[in-house]
């Protein structure tokens, strides 16, 4: 059968009549006048899906975190069971990591930027500082384990009492998060070392965000198991 | 070539365009079949329940298959009744009105609408099908492990479901599957949602402004939203449960629990939390099943009377405000589950305000239908049903808002009743309006009309049969989730239990109907045009079905609002949103 795909005619290139083009265009009469000013360039002017995307699913993350502390703060009233647990000392450790992995992985941008624009920075040099993000990384993952490893020896199990369950379950869905985010950070390094860089900055932009929001919820977690383990 | 098409190019194989297909309509079809094989199924089970509330003493044959202990003989054991409904339950909600209205409809017409050519992360798309799918597997896995399907519905309250397989049969692995089956469920969801957020925010075309999207787009939108955050909170519910299940912990196991002459392990769990959590959940997830409905019959009745509604805008913000207030509301489940009385006042109050924007939508279809001059086609037939069930339905809820009424009312069949019809029989019939309006897009073909309104008035009828009578049952004091009604208090209302069953049993046939109409229609059916109901979004300016990018590689550009339908002065009673027509003649605004 006949593909008729209609030729889209070129847009009269009148500047916006109104102040935010993006809010307005339903409704009225004015919308029926073509290129009367109603246009917005989306493809131009949106930001790339992965920088919105990530905001999305940090949001979902946020409310999955904000469902298990009010089920804690639930469950310490319910029940006379609520005892609290030692907080093992390595954590603040691992708090200090995962801060200082922040830190490097912004010089990596710094210097990923300055290594795409040509300017003068190696390859190798852009890579130092995301390797070091990644053993940071990993060393925050090893460190949460030797605190469950810690919590065992001293008879703290999964199911030993309401402070251990929430301890254990809110460090390890945090620590799986982290290891996503390491992942996003293999896959940057992945698209770098390409022949030809095929890094986009949405990409690194949006790991990076990820990657700072899961040290921020760390921080959160900490103070939750802090006042109320 | 954008972003979102740039990362599949068409596909080679078989394999690649059909089963792990990056295509968002080949997605979207995928969806559509899940949907449909779940739905059948679940109409099963609800035969099933139904003939044996009314014969409980005849025996099914072959159901024994299905079940050797479950069904000893043919007949239904109480415990095997609780399984048919949890799985029934769980079926119809996540499987079939979750994903027929927003995943497999929004999938194939959200990045058509906006003009995109493709979901912003077609792999993402990929993968949350193929999680359902496996959840979907996981799930019936349930009907073949030993013990059967769990029997705690398809809310799974704590301690029942947490407790394991000392509480009764399916309580053991049946409970798992659901408890794993939901949380990969929940996943999907999320990247899906993801997915349909990101497209409708960066990939519309030039020219289509926010409010130019088409309403159906508008309530894609929304709804992904809202499972955007609910989905967010069911997982770690699901999380706790199945680790109070197998890891011993207790989350919602209280102390000192005593079942099946055991002392349960647990001590100090909160039953109370696993409802806040799974209602918090739960009603939104109402919304998720009702809006996407709303946005296709919108969608639907303005083509079919040639104008706009009264206010796209109220509309757009109507469905916003019920999004919004979805979340305050959770607690009118749980009047009577012994949390504090002030808590149910606090929580009816927002639960009628939401009755408000409801009641907005619905007057602005039925003034916007008023003085029109509609064409009645099974699809628009269908719309009006959708507007006449979630009526229906929803006048009841007023009633179930208030806590008072609602102590005699909670887990009788009136919420039976009134679930049924605003949620279930109205979602369905949005998913059987799209597909009549749809389906010679997805598949080039036609569907017979006569068939599509023989389809119509034997369901809206018979629907009315099974579902009204359930208020009368409920106000008469029939309570939900029981196998049989031999009790004296109960016995008398057995003739409207058997005219119930008899209407449910003809409206199921009737649904082979549709059946055939679909199987026939796609591949028999007469070769659908281009745009066969002269419609104005961006899905009818393309072939039928469209190619694997949507709009043969040109961006289109958008020129107008989604509905200029009888534009005074225009060439036609319809104006495409990629039309370049200018029409001259001031239009008063
Ligand atoms: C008009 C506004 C509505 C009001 C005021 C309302 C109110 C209520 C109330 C108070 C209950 C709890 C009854 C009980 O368990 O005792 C309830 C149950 C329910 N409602 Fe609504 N409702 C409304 C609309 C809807 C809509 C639009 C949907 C779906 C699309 C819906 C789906 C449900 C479901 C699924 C249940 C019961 C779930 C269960 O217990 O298994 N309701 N409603
Ligand atoms: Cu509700």
């Amino acid at each position: 059968m006949a593909t008729t795909v209609p030729q889209p005619p070129a847009i009269n290139a009148q500047p916006p009549s109104r102040p935010f083009p993006g809010m307005h265009g339903g409704g009225g009469s004015a919308g029926l006048i073509p290129g009367a000013g109603e246009l917005r360039a989306v493809a131009e002017r949106s930001p790339e899906p992965a920088r919105t995307g990530i905001w999305v699913a940090l949001a979902a993350i946020a409310m999955s975190f904000a469902a298990l502390t009010s089920a804690l703060i639930v469950r310490q009233g319910s029940g006379n069971d609520w005892q609290h647990i030692l907080i093992p000392r390595i954590l603040y450790l691992n708090s200090a990591i995962l801060v200082l992995s922040s830190l490097t992985l912004e010089f990596a941008r710094k210097t990923i930027a300055s290594y795409i624009r040509g300017e003068g920075v190696s390859r190798s040099q852009a890579m130092q500082w995301l390797g070091a993000t990644l053993a940071l990384g990993c060393a925050f993952v090893a460190g949460q384990y030797l605190a469950w490893l810690q919590l065992r020896s001293e008879g703290l199990y999964l199911a030993t009492n309401p402070n251990s369950s929430f301890f254990y379950v809110l460090t390890a869905v945090h620590a799986v998060h982290v290891l996503g985010g390491l992942g996003g950070l293999l896959r940057v390094i992945y698209l770098l070392r390409t022949p030809v860089p095929i890094l986009r900055k949405s990409t690194m932009d949006s790991t990076s965000y990820y990657w700072h929001f899961m040290g921020m919820l760390w921080m959160y977690l900490l103070f939750v198991v802090w006042l109320k383990l | 070539m954008s972003e979102a098409a740039a990362q599949h190019g068409p596909p080679q194989s078989f394999i690649w365009k059909y089963v792990f297909s990056l295509d968002h309509k080949i997605i979207g079809l995928q969806y559509y079949a899940l949907a449909l094989v779940a739905v059948f199924i679940g109409m099963f089970l609800s035969w099933l329940m139904r003939f044996h509330l009314v014969w409980p003493n005849a025996a099914i044959p072959g159901l024994q298959l299905l079940s050797k202990n479950g069904a000893p003989d043919g007949l239904i054991t109480p415990e095997y009744y609780l399984s048919l409904l949890t799985m029934h339950g769980t079926l119809m909600v996540f499987f079939v009105l979750t994903n027929a209205p927003f995943a497999a409809f929004g999938n194939y017409f959200l990045p058509i609408q906006i003009g995109a050519e493709d979901m912003a992360f077609p792999r993402f798309n990929m993968m949350s099908f193929w999680t359902t799918f496996v959840a979907f597997v996981v799930l019936l896995a349930a009907f073949v492990v030993p013990d059967g399907p769990p029997i705690s519905g398809w809310t799974a309250y704590a301690p029942l479901s947490a407790i394991g397989k000392d509480a009764g049969p399916g309580l053991g692995m049946g409970q798992n599957l659901w408890g794993i089956s939901i949380a990969i469920f929940c996943i999907a969801s999320l990247l899906g949602s993801l997915n349909f957020i990101a497209t409708t925010l960066d990939l519309r075309a030039k020219g289509m402004t926010l409010m130019r999207m088409p309403i159906s787009t508008w309530a894609w939108f929304i709804t992904s939203c809202i499972a955007l955050l609910a989905f967010a909170v069911l997982l770690p519910a699901c999380l706790l449960l199945i680790l109070d299940r197998v890891a011993g912990t207790s989350f919602f196991i209280p102390a000192g629990l005593v079942v099946s002459d055991r002392l349960q392990p647990h001590s100090g769990g909160s039953p109370l939390l696993w409802q806040h959590l799974f209602w918090f959940f739960g009603h939104p997830e109402v919304y998720i099943a009702i809006l996407p409905a709303m946005g296709i019959v919108s969608h639907i009745l303005i083509n079919s009377m040639r104008k706009p509604l009264l206010s796209h805008k109220v509309v757009i913000g109507s469905m916003m405000a019920i999004g919004f207030l979805s979340y305050m509301v959770w607690g009118h489940h749980m009047f009577l589950s012994g949390m504090n009385p002030f808590s149910a006042l606090v929580f009816s109050f927002p639960t009628l305000m939401i009755t408000i924007p409801a009641t907005i939508l619905a007057l602005i279809w039925l003034g916007s239908l008023y003085g029109s001059r509609l064409q009645i086609t099974a699809a628009s037939l269908f719309a009006l049903g959708f507007i006449s069930m979630f009526v229906s339905g929803g006048v009841s809820g007023f009633f179930l808002a208030q806590p008072a009424i609602d102590i005699y009312l909670h887990a009788t069949y009136f919420v039976v009743g009134h679930f049924h019809l605003v949620m279930g029989v109205a979602a369905i019939f949005g998913i059987f309006a799209g597909t009549y309006f749809w389906m010679p897009k997805m598949t080039g073909r036609m569907m017979n009309e006569t068939l599509g309104k023989i389809h119509f008035w034997l369901t809206f009828v018979g629907t009315y049969c099974i579902f009204m009578p359930f208020h009368y049952l409920g106000l008469a004091g029939n309570v939900r989730r029981y196998s049989s009604f031999v009790d004296d208090f109960m016995a008398p209302l057995m003739p409207v239990h058997k005219f119930i069953t008899i209407a449910a049993l003809c409206t199921g046939a009737a649904q082979l109907i549709f059946l055939y109409n679909l199987v026939h229609s796609r591949f028999w059916g007469p070769v659908a045009p281009e745009n066969p109901w002269n419609a104005t979004s961006l899905e009818w300016t393309i072939p039928s079905p469209p190619p694997w990018n949507n709009f043969g590689g040109i961006h289109p550009v958008v020129y107008h609002d989604p509905y200029q339908y009888s534009v005074e002065g225009a060439k036609e009673d319809f104006i495409m949103q990629n039309s370049p027509e200018q029409v001259e003649t001031p239009i008063p605004s």
